[in-house]
């Protein structure tokens, strides 16, 4: 007699961003797949995780990608939403679950979102930055859609190594800032490498005619720092942390104002 | 006569002063304010305990050359414009001083 129970398959998959392994749960083999090409370089094969997640898959009709998204925290839980997921996640217990579509781009969001949370309290942050490292040391390019920061990392030497056009991971450690490759990409479409390196400074950039770079008084810095670093959540604790965190920043690492012109000697002034 | 005001830094917000400006970002929206010097003076001084009147004689006064009165009329009114964006409480009464947000001194 045939079993009544049938047996459903569990995938899983280990995505190691900024260093944090982050194991999520599936039991649909095509968006397994999915996730495994999206994180290319990613992947982690180590099995310990320092969070799991439970993806729930919904039907399409599921999505509204008009609406804004909303993380809020409730009995030591964060809850995220957004018109294409419902997540949660409870840091104490280390686990959450999403629900969503079989897209890449909805659990790109709540995994932003985590490490947000988690780089708040250690004093980082996630920059809509371009980042990458030269000699042994990270650079990080801020500004707003426009700015330049596909065109700073396009414009790189070959001897740069890109750590993301779109979206830099800062991370506090004792007393410096470490930059991570991540792969959240902008128009270069192309994933930053999997590595990290001290940030040496901050460069804000702007367009102009000519290539210069300035310094920024502390007070500009941390408002244009504040104004790039992304942030979900509108939690008294998180608030306090990601300003302080910013604030801490600028006091420790030198900021400039890159003003350039589409031309690969803006990097001779990269040092 | 007149009723002393007390005011307070509230703990809904974040603060740092950076180089010669204090930014203050409230909880609620994450909105980021600058403060002007004066402004800075009175949120610096804002302890719950001291009233305004004496905050305006001791530390606005002595630091810009303006009349008392005239101080005072133009701190109540910067009081009620910080207390509207939820940056310093406002009371007839001290106020406890765990409702005080501690300034960070930092490097």
């Amino acid at each position: 007699m045939p079993g009544l129970a049938t047996q459903i398959e569990r995938y899983s998959v280990v995505i190691a961003i900024g260093g944090v392994p982050v194991r999520v749960n599936t039991t649909d083999g095509g968006f397994l797949e999915i996730l495994q090409k999206r994180y290319a370089g990613f992947v982690c094969a180590k099995p310990h995780a320092e969070f799991e997640f439970d993806v729930d898959l919904a039907p399409p009709a599921f999505a509204n990608p008009d609406a804004d998204v909303s993380v809020t925290h409730r009995s030591g839980r964060w809850f995220m939403e957004r018109g294409d997921f419902r997540a949660e996640w409870n840091p104490a217990a280390r686990r959450g679950s999403i629900h969503q579509t079989a897209n890449p781009y909805s659990i790109d969001a709540v995994l932003r979102i985590v490490h947000t949370l988690v780089l708040a309290g250690q004093g980082g942050f996630l920059l809509h930055s371009a980042s990458a490292i030269r000699n042994g040391r990270a650079f990080l390019f801020a500004g707003i859609s426009g700015a330049g920061k596909t065109t700073i990392a396009r414009l790189a030497p070959a001897d740069a190594t890109l750590l993301t056009d779109e979206i830099s991971y800062v991370r506090k450690e004792d007393d410096r800032y470490v930059a991570f490759g991540t792969p959240f990409t902008g128009e270069l479409a192309k994933l930053g490498e999997n590595t990290s390196a001290p940030v040496t400074a901050l460069y804000l950039l702007a367009q102009g005619a000519g290539n210069r770079v300035e310094p920024v008084a502390a007070a500009d810095a941390g408002r244009e720092l504040l104004s790039n670093v992304l942030f979900f959540a509108e939690d008294q604790e998180m608030v306090q942390q990601v300003f302080q965190g910013a604030c801490d920043f600028v006091q420790r690492v030198p900021v400039y104002r890159l003003t350039f012109m589409p031309d690969a000697r803006v990097w001779e002034m990269i040092q | 006569m007149k009723k002393k005001l007390y005011v307070a830094r509230s703990p809904r917000i974040a603060a740092r002063m950076l180089g010669e400006e204090m930014l203050v970002m409230s909880g609620q929206g994450s909105t980021l304010f600058t403060l002007n010097p004066t402004a800075t003076i009175l949120w610096q001084a804002a302890d719950g305990a001291t009233p305004l009147d004496e905050i305006v004689e001791r530390r606005i006064c002595s630091e810009f050359e303006v009349k008392p009165e005239e101080a005072l009329r133009d701190a109540e009114a910067l009081a009620e414009d910080l207390a509207k964006h939820g940056i310093l409480l406002i009371s007839e009464e001290p106020i406890a001083s765990h409702a005080v947000v501690q300034e960070q001194h930092r490097p």
